[in-house]
């Protein structure tokens, strides 16, 4: 027994942990354990109602240790040292334990294992608590200028919000102008307004700007440094290619999507008059007067929905945009040539909130909505006439089989991750099993990475349409305010110290160091190491080479790390 | 030999690293894949911080494998990481040799900030060449 006062909360996370792990019997197995002196379980250990329990228990039981069993680090540290922070307690004897990424998601299929592994995980976690120590962090200066990848209407926007705030911005883009798809684009939904008057408009409001610098023909190869000071390396690929150096304090990932393309024969893809959504929208854009194919006045147009996405066996996910982008085609389809009729082939159709009412007009205007089964999707063939037929059931009409003559077949594709291998190399984001870039947490930080100061917006992170990528843009401009405004970054004080009792100045903790950290000190007539903790970045380096074992990492010390060694390998006899 | 008898599920602890492995490993767990709950991570900020004695404590204390999941040339702290983890994880060799455990009780493997798939087949791979070894 050291003397230590230490609380213990175990959490469900609403069943993602209690699902698979007995969160009671984790309880039952840690509350004797040495210096606990609360254990609690808590459905959600990150809820507001349980952090001010939290703060409660550590003044009631006037508590210098805190061990929080839920979710992976990287999610709630700062939520917790917050708690630490509110309760009087110094964040540093805060302990998390991840319980979830680590044990119940991985071992769903094996429940008693998971919770045997909890026990294990949490009696280290306290074992390592006992051995805390309080700290201070150490604050940085932060380079107050963020670089967005990527200038579609995402990362426009938030160039924009970003210098209006003050910060200075590296707006780099792959392709040789700006805009994106957007730019592409005529009139969109809801508002009307033409997609390449909005990017010309963002456009002359980035030049505007002093503190935005445009790099086109431009992509980043290489990342160094950390958060709030980050040394990036520029690609221009003029006819002279040239890399350029940047240094900024945070990076935002604005760099979209592309469309799913069928494969040949996919829906009748091939067949001339079969066209994918993006690129029926650009005919329609194109469109003087009456709508025309390849010369030829259209009068009926067939729309399937859901091609490529929501599939078993392929994207599972549904792009969640396309419906109201299709509505809205029709709906413009209808303005320019009033008497085109126009069939809706659906599994199902999601023009959510505001964009239901473009569903009801576009009712109203005469298209037909038919509700495919999912097990028979329609079928496109060109008849012995040339026209196009497309044979579907709907199941609005009890099933009935339906043989429909089309002018042009409008496959209704979604989004798909784009390709980036450079990019992907150079961050190492981690992107979800759809293949778009992970956020920390949909709900609670939906535009920061696992890397620190390092943000994503827009369709990079999953389908959306233009407004809702706008808004997470601005989302990842406040986070980079919230990083860079304050001017300094607070960094752990996790960093390497010296016995100096122990020492005895061999100096190859000196040598080591690529960060001039450690240096000669005199101390009781005697030579020792001496490290800056301002200089130290806290990488342990040091401590394996010496040979006397004088130098430890603060926070994982070689007591922490042998006592959770200890902890972690018993097997619990609860 | 250990001072501690080797359980019926093998027990590995993996070292990982805060910002590169750590996030991989979470990644496995986020996309439920599975592997041994034998398997327990201590996480550190980077793998040329591990001492060769925690290696050898593990292992004489019950544990029948280490792995370091590495952070490779990824490293935000040192460009020489990997030369230095591997300097590390010999001299725990060594010393376990010449306390009779196999070196081979050790692996290390660059293990990136979204190696979900290649930790959940190298730790799993690992446990299964630990049945092969005797001492």
């Amino acid at each position: 027994m050291n003397g230590r006062r230490i609380g213990v909360f175990v959490c469900h996370c609403g069943g993602n942990i209690s699902d698979y792990v007995d969160v009671a019997k984790v309880r039952e197995a840690v509350r004797d354990e040495p210096d606990v002196v609360v254990a609690e379980t808590t459905i959600f250990a990150c809820a507001d109602a349980t952090q001010q329990d939290m703060v409660q228990a550590i003044r009631d039981q006037r508590l210098d240790g805190l061990v929080v069993a839920s979710c992976s680090p990287k999610l709630h540290t700062f939520t917790f040292r917050g708690v630490a922070k509110r309760a009087g307690m110094n964040p540093y004897l805060y302990t998390q334990v991840n319980i979830r990424e680590q044990d119940s998601w991985a071992h769903t299929d094996d429940p008693a294992g998971a919770t045997e592994k909890a026990i294990q995980l949490v009696r280290a976690g306290i074992a390592r608590t006992r051995l805390s120590l309080p700290l201070d962090p150490i604050e940085v200066e932060t380079t107050p200028k963020t670089m967005v990848i990527g200038a579609g209407i995402t990362g426009l926007r938030a160039a924009i919000g970003l210098a209006d705030i003050g910060l200075g911005v590296y707006l780099i883009e792959r392709e040789p102008q700006l805009g994106g798809w957007v730019a592409r684009f005529g009139a969109m939904y809801p508002h009307q307004r033409k997609g390449w008057e909005l990017v010309d408009q963002l456009a002359a409001q980035v030049r505007r700007r002093p503190l935005i610098t445009v790099f086109t023909s431009a992509e980043l190869t290489a990342k160094s440094g950390s958060f709030g000071n980050y040394r990036t390396e520029v690609r221009i690929n003029r006819e002279v290619p040239e890399t350029i150096q940047l240094d900024v304090g945070s990076i935002v990932v604005s760099t979209g999507f592309e469309t799913y393309e069928p494969a040949v024969g996919e829906y009748g893809y091939g067949i001339d008059g079969v066209l994918t959504l993006p690129e029926f929208k650009a005919l329609l854009d194109s469109s003087k007067g009456e709508l025309s194919y390849n010369g030829r006045k259209v009068s009926t147009v067939a729309y399937i929905y859901c091609v490529g996405s929501r599939q078993p066996d392929g994207n599972a996910y549904c792009s969640r945009y396309c419906c109201a982008a299709t509505v809205h085609a029709s709906l413009e389809v209808a303005r320019l040539s009033a008497g085109v009729q126009q069939y809706h082939l659906y599994r199902d159709i999601r023009t959510y909130g505001k964009y239901e009412l473009m569903y009801t007009e576009s009712r109203e205007r005469g298209s037909v909505y038919m509700k495919f089964p999912e097990e028979a999707p329609p079928a496109v063939a060109r008849g012995a006439d040339g026209r196009l037929t497309v044979t579907t059931r709907d199941l609005l009409t009890e099933g009935a089989e339906l043989t429909i003559p089309a002018d042009l077949v409008v496959l209704v594709t979604g989004m798909v991750p784009r390709k980036n291998e450079t990019l992907m190399g150079v961050l190492k984001l981690p992107v979800g099993s759809d293949g778009f870039f992970n956020e920390i947490h949909p709900k609670l930080r939906p535009v920061e990475t696992v890397v620190d100061g390092v943000l994503i917006a827009g369709t990079c992170q999953g389908p959306k349409n233009s407004s809702e990528s706008v808004a997470s843009g601005l989302a990842a401009v406040t986070q980079s305010a919230a990083i860079l405004k304050k001017g300094v970054a607070e960094l752990d004080p996790l960093v390497a110290t010296v016995d100096a009792g122990a020492c005895e100045w061999c100096g190859r903790c000196e040598e080591t160091c690529p960060y001039a950290a450690v240096s000669r000190a005199h101390s009781d007539g005697r030579d020792v190491a001496q490290i800056d903790p301002a200089v130290c970045k806290g990488c342990g380096g040091c401590a394996p080479l010496c040979p006397e074992g004088a130098i430890d990492l603060r926070g994982y010390t070689d007591a922490q790390i042998r006592a959770m060694i200890d902890r972690l390998v018993e097997v619990s006899t609860a | 030999m250990t001072d501690m008898p080797r359980t019926a599920t093998p027990r590995v602890l993996v070292f990982s690293t805060n910002s590169i492995s750590d996030p991989g490993i979470d990644l496995a767990g986020s996309r439920h894949m599975h592997y041994s709950p034998g398997v327990v991570v201590i996480s550190l900020p980077c793998a040329s911080g591990i001492q060769p004695g925690w290696i050898v404590h593990a292992l004489q204390h019950g544990f029948d494998g280490v792995f370091i999941a590495a952070d490779g040339d990824e490293c935000a702290y040192l460009s020489d990481c990997s030369s230095r983890s591997a300097a590390i994880v010999q001299a725990a060799q060594k010393a376990l040799s010449e306390r009779g455990i196999a070196a081979s009780r050790v692996k290390m493997a660059a293990i990136c900030s979204v190696c979900a798939e290649p930790f959940t087949r190298q730790v799993t791979e690992f446990i299964e060449s630990l049945a092969q070894v005797v001492v």
